[in-house]
């Protein structure tokens, strides 16, 4: 059947406008088109609030398309279905609920039985570090720590698609790097296909197979990359490779064009 | 985040104890400070107003005085009031306040969180909620009496629309106020709209609702207060009028003596409660 052969993620012209609180109307992405194949790791760069966290809602499920289609392994996105797993930007632990707790949440949503869900909750802690933190409350770690929760929390669900807002974009550089180097693994053994949006490029480039440029806003792609840089890769030594940095500065000049568009706007605007 | 406090790496080990006694001893020092000039100021206070009385400065039979107010006090410790013993009072008052306050606080969070989360019911029934708060409530109390009769069924009822207000008014904020991140977050992880509401809005708006909830204890009493005042068979409100209706100012200043006592470790108790409840706030952000 189509869903066996189809791809993870396919938007169809997908466009998404807002109305302004002051009552205009706002065009976030435009005529979006874009292909993610199974078990792919897809990165999304563009000049800062382009609308790439719009793709990422409209595939969730948690916003509808004003115009085209989004489909998710072959299927219309209606709502939020069970196949997604979303990393937020922002921290989006819940606060009240002690680590493990915070972990067993998604499974405990979708109905698995409380010892089923803690087993599987420590097995996810273990692996992301923080067996020893079961306890504590999300206001008791450091960033990199609920960051680290927020990837348990969201792995244990198995998701087939894993969509990722910026999710390191808070954390300082060294931990950031270690963070990348666990997602790859984490990702590594599950088989999802990824959907990571960043404003950083040379993270993009160390994590993803095929990275995407985005217009300045509204946002529709430019260009495609597709990243040939071996597997398994380490962040911090990938990225002094020769061909990354031939890979780098192909994009940035596609890239750095959008920025510059953005950056003049900005300087409109302000002036 | 509270900014980390920074310690040196390297301690001076023969200073350092030396140092942290120190502060430690200011630390005592400035405690009992404070509690010497807090006993003085309510020494001076209370022997004030003794003094100005005795010297007929002020009228004692207005004004009456700190030893007069003890002694009313003592005799209904001893020996009873005119309406019982004074513990069946203060328990009288208190089932009222304590029971008008249960059912405020249910009728209030139940109602707020269900205007915050379902918008229609918001839009319907704001306008009708918006009249009914703009209504003096105490003026209430009288009509509660006409319906009810003398018994705490009245008295209840006045401490239950003092109650319901503030409580309905921040639990409705809370709810709407939840953060739209963990709630996109419960979504994705697979929460039925029952148990983001469960398990998302409730949580996240119990600091609201606790908030209204140290007020409207506040509230209750003076709910129960007020219908006792105006008609009773037992509790302090009664007290109050009786004393004041038999021209006995001591009695009055004693009542309100005892009230205090009660909202105080009515207060005491819920903020025991609240630092159960939230643990899982950071030490220091209070609400």
């Amino acid at each position: 059947m189509s869903a066996h052969t189809s791809p993870a993620i396919e938007l169809r012209g997908a466009s998404k406008t807002f109305r302004t609180p002051s009552g205009g109307l706002h065009t976030a992405v435009r005529g979006l088109d874009l292909t993610v194949g199974r078990g792919e790791f897809v990165a999304v760069v563009g000049p800062t609030g382009c609308g790439k966290s719009t793709t990422l809602t409209l595939v969730s499920g948690l916003e509808e398309p004003t115009e085209g289609e989004v489909l998710v392994a072959g299927e219309p996105v209606d709502g939020v279905g069970d196949k997604v797993g979303f990393v937020f930007q922002q921290d989006a632990t819940f606060p009240w609920r002690t680590v493990l707790s915070n972990v067993m949440a998604g499974p405990r949503f979708r109905g698995v039985p409380k010892p089923e869900a803690k087993q599987q909750a420590r097995e996810w802690l273990a692996r992301v570090g923080l067996a020893a933190f079961e306890d504590r409350y999300p206001h008791q770690l450091s960033g990199g720590q609920r960051k680290r929760v927020a990837l348990a929390a969201t792995f244990v669900n198995d998701p087939e698609i894993l969509l990722m807002d910026e999710p390191f974009s808070a954390l300082d550089v060294q931990t950031r790097a270690l963070m990348s180097d666990e997602l790859l693994e984490l990702w590594e053994g599950t088989g999802a296909s990824v959907v990571f949006v960043t404003h950083d490029l040379e993270e993009s480039i160390a994590l993803a197979d095929k990275v995407v440029v985005m217009t300045a806003g509204p946002a529709t792609v430019k260009q495609i990359f597709d990243i040939d840089l071996p597997r398994p890769r380490k962040v911090e030594s990938v990225r002094l490779e020769p061909r990354f940095i031939e890979i780098y500065r192909e994009i940035w000049e596609s890239l750095g064009e959008e920025v510059r568009i953005t950056r003049e706007r900005g300087a409109a605007h302000a002036a | 985040m509270p900014p980390e406090v920074l310690e040196p790496a390297v301690i001076d080990t023969a200073k350092a104890p030396d140092r942290a006694q120190t502060r430690a001893q200011a630390a005592r020092r400035r405690k009992a400070l404070v509690a010497v000039v807090r006993a003085l100021l309510l020494v001076a206070v209370l022997g004030l107003w003794e003094g100005l009385a005795r010297a007929k400065i002020i009228d004692p039979f207005n004004f009456s005085m700190p030893s007069k107010i003890w002694d009313q006090i003592w005799t209904w410790v001893t020996h009873g009031t005119a309406l019982g013993s004074l513990g069946e009072q203060i328990w009288y008052t208190l089932y009222e306040a304590l029971l008008g306050w249960v059912i405020g606080v249910i009728a209030g969070v139940l109602l707020g969180i269900a205007l915050g989360r379902v918008r229609l019911l918001a839009e319907v029934l704001g306008p009708y909620i918006k009249v009914l708060n703009s209504i003096p409530r105490i003026v209430l109390a009288p009509i509660f009496l006409i319906w009810f009769g003398l018994g705490p069924t009245s008295k209840i009822a006045s401490a239950v629309v003092l109650v319901f207000f503030p409580v309905f008014f921040n639990a409705f904020q809370g709810a709407r106020e939840v953060d739209r991140n963990l709630v996109a977050n419960a979504r994705i992880l697979g929460a039925s709209d029952r148990r983001v509401t469960l398990q998302v809005v409730i949580p996240s708006a119990t600091s609201w609702i606790f908030t209204s909830l140290h007020v409207s204890f506040g509230f209750a009493l003076i709910g129960a207060i007020v219908g006792e005042y105006i008609g009773a068979t037992k509790g302090i409100g009664l007290l109050v009028s009786q004393s004041q209706n038999t021209f006995n100012s001591a009695g009055v200043y004693a009542a309100m003596a005892i009230l205090a006592v009660v909202a105080l470790a009515a207060e005491g108790l819920l903020t025991f409660a609240e630092r159960r409840i939230f643990r899982w706030k950071p030490a220091g952000s209070d609400n």
